[in-house]
């Protein structure tokens, strides 16, 4: 025996344990749960406070609007993204053409672009003081009013900029699924005779839809939750109604209302998909994969795999990303000063806290399912990672309305009572944004992190504490070293999120504090779309590297040819590149790391 | 409470379940200071479960757990692993992949002085014979170095009792036996009390000087190799432990027993009058083919080649069939004809009658 038990016969009542209904993992991981859910949580809380003055003027003025513009951008952008997602997978997984292995990675690329910068640096190209209509016009001579150009502020041109760099979803998941088919099916389907295309049809598509499906609602979800392409273009949604109502109309109750019915809207998307997904389970019949021979393309047939798989790359990325780096080498001292330096700076600290922030909870309440795998703890670390479905903007209010109570509240007690002001202490404070990204972002990093711990084995655990370490110290001491490297990409991807959102920061963020999102999107309303380039491009510049990082570790997903199991490399399923790739995705496409949980 | 040699380890009547559901029974084991004790038995036997709480992984639904006297487990009372000073060896190693093995050594040491720490690792390392791996990463090692890293750093804080969950099951078949001595010596060179888990008997006869059979959840017998192998308690250790054949019989006076291969002289394993139906235990060695001096006719059924021996499967006049161990330089072919020598030493007798000879209860 060790020192410590020496003593004989008593118990030691110190270990002795509570009897409490929740044990302190499951505790930690409710109250957390419970804090993350409360921006939604007080946006459902208005459905049942009587609609005033204003709600009544909305009804009968602009919500049918916003629900007419929010359902055709729905079907307009889950059309396209289907018509460029799935074909250019299948070419990508099933041919063989020149350029194959470059638009592999290339047609991720999109995903670096939010969708406000794409809008409004196209709009810089095409509306009528643009390269594009002034090339127009030197050419034949025309002058304004006297030859026709599509109008890019508009619904259809807010669908085509959304669809743009939103098609890389169902491009990734079907890809996903097209490579995970096993070999066996198709060739079954060809030995039956079925051809290329019918096997395609018949075979590779019906099983790979459960993936498709799960793409098409995360692109989807993205168009519920933009504001800013479409409040560049003028263009009428929930988000800008939202907006509308809480500063126009100064109307919080009215705005959380129709947050409320947006947030409807996503709940019904991922109903859709849960339901589609239940009907169709399909298993994987083989356990036995090869190299894929695939299709050798010539000709004409090459060509076409070859332009089909470059025009989205081209109009998705290089050419608004050349006309981004071009307008900042016109604009440098837009860049080349202090102040855009403090810009990133502040952007920065505040994405690398928010990341922190992220990526602790996920680990406190991903170590707390893996000591306390009750329902109760199930339920409670799902429910916080339910932020990814939320839009930034009904995250905002539903933050915003009660900190705002709450600092009102505060600031009469303290005044009558003491006299002092206490002024604004949560809501217009760095707090306010901080905690708006962990409820936005948790689901990221609780993917990644979930994944990692998932590998460690539950030996290693057990091998700690009979070392004498408590559970606390053990993850310390022995889970964070193991998955250092999963740590830091799970920071990575939280970070680029922060650096990319959008609409939580416009109403969240401190008087005069700007971020690099917060500055291109006021330039651009600006109509100073050269001088917004700048901070435009930085975005989309650190958004690559999450974009790099998963085209590396993709091409090892095959299973079968996948990297050894000792090393410490990501699953390209359950690591995806943002929040909205995480929770569908990681159910559809791998089963594995799920199972690595259940002891 | 406290008497002279008092068990180090002492399970009380346990019973171990999931979610209400007991999955060990009324299990119950002393092991003193020194000994080496196994857990042997089918996967899904409880045989794991059974070492999980001792460690403290599993809190017990009945009954008690004490070690020197004092209670570890009690229904709604668990000292936590990390306080038992209990050291375990797992069946993944699982060493520390981030440590170096002088890392995962010191780790359950490290609250001692550097100067002790680097005094215990020195010695351990010459104990395992890995002098000169200190440095290394556990993944530069192989399966076998792995597992004596596994075992040095589960003994590194002197524990008071060590506990291997199948430590050799991911061994080649012909590395687990020397392994399995090799680590005894270690174990007897420490003065360690030890628990073993393992569903091979071999092992389990290798390292152990008392065993515990489980079947169900339930502890069928624990006793020495010896007595498991010639003394088993009930039918399912008998059927477990070695090779053998139950044939029926009835019991005559004079401890003698009729059956199939004739009349079976020897002490009984139970007293039982005249008259009563039972099974007797017939081991390969208990009979020998002997064709000038043996009275039995048997029909070679089947072989199985062993190296120095032949495991033959006999059949008798009347149709049953046993099984019999015969020197390899005798090559008799299926079919053929032989006589046996009866052999027994005692006889192992199950009575027919006391219904369904459940081990355990």
């Amino acid at each position: 025996m060790t020192d410590s038990v020496t003593s004989t016969g008593a118990r030691m009542p110190a270990f002795r344990r509570p009897r409490l209904p929740l044990s302190p993992w499951s505790l930690v991981a409710v109250i957390t749960a419970l804090v993350l859910a409360l921006p939604v949580l007080v946006i459902f809380g208005h459905v049942f406070i009587p609609a005033g003055e204003v709600w009544e003027h909305l009804r009968q003025t602009v919500l049918a609007d916003y629900v007419t513009n929010s359902l055709v951008l729905l079907v307009g952008v889950g059309i396209g993204v289907l018509l460029i997602g799935v074909p250019v997978a299948w070419l990508i997984s099933m041919c063989e053409f020149p350029g194959r292995s470059v638009f592999q990675w290339a047609l991720m690329l999109p995903l670096a672009m939010p969708a406000y910068i794409i809008a409004y640096t196209y709009t810089g190209m095409l509306d009528f003081s643009g390269p594009v209509q002034g090339l127009i016009r030197e050419l034949t001579g025309l002058g304004y009013g006297e030859y026709w150009f599509p109008e890019i502020r508009s619904l259809g041109g807010a669908m085509v900029m959304l669809l743009l760099v939103l098609y890389p979803y169902v491009y990734l998941l079907s890809r996903a699924a097209f490579l995970e088919q096993s070999v066996c099916v198709l060739e079954v389907s060809r030995t039956l005779g079925a051809g290329p295309w019918e096997g395609f049809r018949r075979v590779a598509l019906p099983l790979a839809r459960p993936a498709i499906i799960a793409g098409l609602t995360l692109a989807l979800m993205e168009v519920l939750a933009d504001y800013g392409t479409v409040a560049y273009f003028g263009v009428s949604t929930f988000t800008t109604g939202i907006f509308r109502t809480w500063y126009g109309l100064g109307d919080p109750a009215a705005a959380a209302q129709l947050a409320a019915v947006l947030l409807s809207f996503v709940f019904v998307l991922i109903l859709l998909e849960r339901w589609s997904r239940a009907k169709a389970r399909f298993h994987h019949t083989s356990r036995r994969y090869s190299t894929l021979p695939r299709y050798r393309l010539r000709g004409w047939k090459a060509s076409g795999a070859f332009l089909a798989c470059l025009l989205p790359v081209l109009f998705g990325f290089l050419i608004p990303t050349v006309q981004l780096a071009i307008w900042a080498f016109q604009t440098t001292d837009q860049w080349m000063n202090p102040r855009f330096a403090g810009l990133v700076f502040n952007t920065f600290w505040l994405a690398i806290a928010a990341a922190i922030i992220a990526v602790a909870l996920a680990l406190v309440l991903a170590y707390a399912q893996r000591m306390e795998g009750g329902r109760i703890t199930h339920v409670a670390v799902r429910i916080a990672g339910m932020g990814y479905a939320v839009p930034g903007t009904v995250i905002a209010i539903g933050i915003m309305i009660p900190f705002a109570a709450f600092d009102n509240a505060l600031d009469s007690f303290m005044r009558d009572t003491f006299g002092v002001s206490t002024g604004l202490l949560l809501s217009g404070t760095v707090f306010a944004l901080l905690f708006a990204y962990a409820v936005r972002f948790l689901a990221v990093s609780l993917q990644t992190v979930e994944a990692g711990l998932g590998k460690i084995q539950p030996s290693m655990d057990d091998a700690a504490r009979s070392l004498g370490l408590h559970p606390v110290k053990t993850l310390w001491r022995v889970h964070m070293p193991i998955m250092r490297g999963t740590l830091l990409t799970a920071l990575l991807l939280v970070f680029v999120d922060v650096l990319k959102e959008l609409p939580a920061t416009l109403i969240l963020r401190p008087f005069d504090f700007n971020t690099l999102a917060v500055r291109a999107f006021e330039l651009a309303g600006d109509e100073r779309l050269r001088e917004s380039s700048s901070a435009a491009l930085a975005i989309v510049l650190v958004g690559l590297v999450p974009v790099i990082l998963l085209s590396t570790t993709i091409g090892r997903s095959r299973p079968g040819q996948g990297a050894p199991a000792d090393e410490p490399a990501e699953d390209p399923g359950r690591r995806p590149r943002s929040r909205a790739l995480a929770a569908p995705a990681g159910a559809t496409m791998n089963p594995s790391a799920d199972e690595a949980q259940d002891r | 409470m406290q008497v002279p040699h008092t068990p180090l380890l002492d399970l009380d009547h346990i019973d171990i379940g999931y979610d209400g559901q007991p999955v060990v029974h009324d299990a119950s084991l002393q092991l003193p200071e020194g000994q080496i004790g196994c857990l042997l038995g089918p996967s899904g036997c409880g045989k794991t479960t059974l070492l999980r709480a001792i460690a403290g992984f599993e809190p017990v639904m009945r009954g008690e757990v004490r070690m020197n006297g004092r209670t570890m487990s009690d229904p709604g009372f668990t000292v936590p692993p990390e306080k038992r000073g209990v050291g375990m060896v797992f069946q993944d190693f699982a060493l520390f992949p981030h440590l170096t093995v002088g890392d995962n050594l010191r780790f359950g040491i490290r609250h001692w002085s550097r100067a002790k720490q680097d005094e215990r690792v020195r010695q351990l390392l010459r104990l395992v014979g890995l002098i000169g791996y200190e440095p290394g990463y556990p993944h530069a090692l192989s399966g076998g170095q792995q597992q004596r890293v596994a075992l040095a750093r589960a003994l590194a804080p002197r524990p008071g009792l060590l506990l291997l969950d199948e430590p050799f099951s991911s061994m080649d078949v012909e590395l687990r036996g020397e392994l399995a001595r090799e680590v005894r010596e270690i174990l007897r060179a420490e003065n360690t009390t030890a628990i073993l888990v393992t569903h091979d008997q071999n092992e389990a006869f290798a390292f152990a000087d008392r065993i515990a059979v489980i079947h169900e959840g339930r502890i069928a017998q624990l006793d020495s190799a010896y007595n498991l192998y010639h003394r088993p308690a009930n039918r399912f250790v008998a059927d477990f432990i070695g090779e053998g054949t139950l044939i029926p019989g009835m019991v005559e006076p004079g401890n003698q027993v009729d059956t199939a291969l004739g009349h079976l002289q020897g002490p009984l394993s139970e007293d039982l009058a005249p008259g009563t139906a039972v099974d007797v235990l017939v081991r390969p060695d208990d009979i020998a083919i002997d064709n000038e001096n043996g009275e039995v006719r048997t029909e070679v059924l089947d072989k199985a080649f062993r190296g120095a021996d032949f495991l033959y499967t006999l059949r008798l006049p009347d149709g049953l069939s046993v099984q019999c161990m015969a020197p390899s330089h005798d090559n008799f072919v299926i079919g053929e004809h032989v006589r046996l020598r009866l052999d027994f030493s005692h006889l192992v007798v199950f009575s027919r009658e006391s219904g369904v000879d459940c081990p355990g209860g």
